[in-house]
């Protein structure tokens, strides 16, 4: 209980014995010791935690209502997987739905890095006034949820008649304040202050800066920005819901959410539709997943 | 090398160019031009950083700020969701109706129970999934991009999925629950079991997302620390206790706002877990948050005044929530 934290001056302590002593492997604590097995079961009880609702959507999806009606639930795949994938892609018009998706989440990821990352810049490496406060106020936004927003945004598209237009929808996601504090904190200690002033003195305008120098530097940070921006726009459910409709031009999420709406709804075919939604951001983590845990990661920290 | 902010910055005041004093034409001449050049450096200096974060602000006066604002507005008329462009003034009557109404109070219940429910064994089970990830481990990113999955996953298939692994009669979790001898759970419609379930949602989709940020927050730990704790005598347990813990104090807080504030917003988990597919949070509303609540005076209701009252309602429980953190931050920054 009475452990000082502060390291002990270097001649308090005899000198550090040759490794493979006991008092070295004491020391070896936290992030340097090795897992036990008990860690590896935790460890093996999340991933099931983590997989099995994906899994068993699968499996779900494969069967049909009769079967899930009945004890015990099914534990294999059936015979009905493509079947089902077929119906649900054509009854929940997912085909259309995927191409809004793509437009809505591609649109508005690419935009939030652009805009970020010049704003970015400017907080993290650029003088001027008020850059402390417009901060201050970045951060501030960032607690407000945007569904606080949504019953004049909601009026705004009603009075422009934009109800199933993929612009309403894009427009509200551009604010991120995410985006440009992510940014900020990259560029902070990604983008040494000597090439800008070097970029200077060859007669570099700001622009060009950004063009020639901060682009090619924040590359890393805007490809992790621009994958956590698509997936957040992709599954966005609740302003989507209101402004789309699912026989219009809805996107996934709201036309996987409009499958379980009627009156006795096939069950495997939710799941088929749930299956389909998931799929290809799946798909995206299993081959970037290194990269988006290390930027989430990145920005936790400075967070 | 012109730029798109010459077009928009103001005119510079007067004295702005340093040029020296010139002496012949020539150099006259060659002056004038330097001074333009380095007036024009000198807008580019001063103006572009504003071009840069504008569009930001731009934007986020016009889809974040206003609308908010304008709720506070619109939550004084009585304005229909059939037409939304008539509004008539009605005072503060939207909010005497919803603080009468005793499902505005049963939802902002349900909103603290289910956003405890969810918020506090996730950030737990986040933590010790973090310590373990943090041991020197085979296959760490594995396991990383595991725990990340159900974050890749929407509210829509997550919920849809679970509605079915708690159904009562053929649910997969009841059939476990039965292998162990304890009788079916009806998850749809006991006020606690149905909140579990909603919150067991939240819990799967946001546990792994938390663990990284703990994680990258351990390892930010001077390792240091550890060993003189070590050399000290302290247990790992001990460790945990007196390195790891105040070392992630200033993580701890963050992850708890951050999840408080999306604990007050919980919508699309009770919409879609509900069997009748309505907005009223199951049928007794045992399991209508805030969110939803908003949502079915808006929009089953039609009513987007009271749903502005609701909407600013819980903007002010936000605020307080803010205060109250920024309080315990200085507290906590005070105390150490």
């Amino acid at each position: 209980m009475t452990t000082t934290l502060t390291k002990p001056p270097a001649d308090a302590v005899p000198p550090p014995p040759p490794k493979r002593t006991r008092i070295s492997k004491a020391a070896r604590a936290g992030g340097q010791l090795h897992a036990g097995p008990v860690a590896y079961v935790i460890l093996a009880l999340f991933t099931i935690g983590s997989l099995f609702p994906l899994v068993w959507t699968a499996i779900a999806a494969s069967r049909d209502n009769q079967r899930l009606a009945q004890n015990p639930p099914p534990f294999w795949f059936g015979a009905n997987l493509f079947d089902k994938l077929e119906v649900a892609w054509t009854d929940a018009n997912l085909g259309e739905a995927f191409l809004n998706t793509t437009i809505v989440a591609g649109i508005s990821a690419l935009t939030i890095v652009f805009l970020s990352t010049i704003a970015g810049f400017a907080f993290a490496k650029l003088r001027f006034k008020g850059r402390g406060a417009l901060m201050l106020i970045v951060v501030g936004t960032m607690m407000v949820p945007p569904q606080l927003s949504i019953i004049p945004l909601y009026m705004m598209v009603a009075k422009l008649d934009w109800t199933d237009q993929l612009q309403a929808v894009i427009l509200p996601s551009l604010v991120s304040a995410f985006g440009v504090f992510f940014m900020r904190q990259y560029l902070l200690q990604a983008l040494p202050d000597e090439i800008i002033e070097a970029a200077r003195v060859d007669g570099a305008s700001s622009w060009r800066v950004v063009w020639h120098v901060v682009f090619p530097a924040a590359r890393p940070a805007m490809a992790v920005l621009g994958m956590l921006m698509f997936v957040q726009t992709w599954n966005d459910f609740l302003w989507p819901f209101l402004v789309l409709t699912q026989n219009g031009s809805p996107t996934v999420q709201v036309a996987v959410a409009g499958l379980g709406r009627g009156y006795t709804p096939d069950q495997s075919l939710i799941m088929a539709g749930a299956l389909l939604g998931t799929l290809p951001l799946l798909v995206v983590f299993a081959i970037f997943g290194k990269q988006i845990v290390g930027g989430i990661m990145q920005g936790a920290v400075k967070g | 090398m012109a730029t798109r902010h010459d077009t928009a910055a103001p005119p510079v005041k007067g004295g702005a160019a340093p040029g020296r004093p010139p002496v012949d034409a020539a150099a006259a001449e060659a002056a004038k031009k330097r001074a333009r050049l380095s007036r024009r450096w000198q807008r580019d200096i001063r103006w572009s950083p504003y071009a840069f974060v504008s569009p930001f602000f731009l934007l986020f006066l016009a889809f974040g700020l206003f609308p908010l604002i304008y709720t506070g507005w619109a939550s004084l008329h009585t304005v229909e969701l059939t037409a939304p462009t008539d509004m008539e003034w009605v005072g503060l009557r939207n909010y005497t109706r919803i603080f009468d109404d005793e499902f505005f109070w049963n939802a902002a219940r349900n909103t603290l129970t289910i956003g405890i429910i969810s918020t506090v064994p996730q950030l737990l089970m986040a933590m010790g999934l973090a310590h373990i990830l943090n041991y020197k481990l085979r296959g760490s990113t594995f396991y990383r991009v595991v725990m990340l999955a159900p974050y890749a996953t929407s509210i829509a298939a997550a919920s849809l999925v679970f509605v079915l692994l708690f159904g009562r009669d053929y649910g997969m979790i009841n059939w476990a629950l039965d292998l162990v001898g304890i009788d079916a759970i009806d998850w749809q419609n006991d006020k606690w079991y149905s909140q579990i379930a909603v919150s067991s949602i939240i819990i799967w989709r946001w546990t792994g997302y938390n663990a990284l940020i703990y994680l990258a927050a351990m390892q930010a730990i001077p390792q240091d620390l550890y060993e003189s704790a070590a050399l000290d005598g302290a247990s790992r347990w001990q460790q945990f206790i007196h390195v790891t813990l105040p070392s992630l104090r200033p993580t701890i807080l963050f992850t708890v706002v951050v999840s408080t504030i999306g604990a007050s917003q919980v919508f699309g988990e009770p919409l879609l877990f509900d069997a009748n597919k309505g907005a009223s949070g199951g049928s007794q509303h045992q399991f209508q948050t805030l969110g939803l609540y908003l949502y079915e005076q808006g929009w089953v209701n039609q009513h987007l005044g009271r749903a502005s009252a609701i909407a600013w309602a819980m903007f002010l429980i936000l605020i307080v929530i803010g205060i109250v953190n920024s309080v315990i931050s200085r507290r906590l920054r005070a105390s150490s």
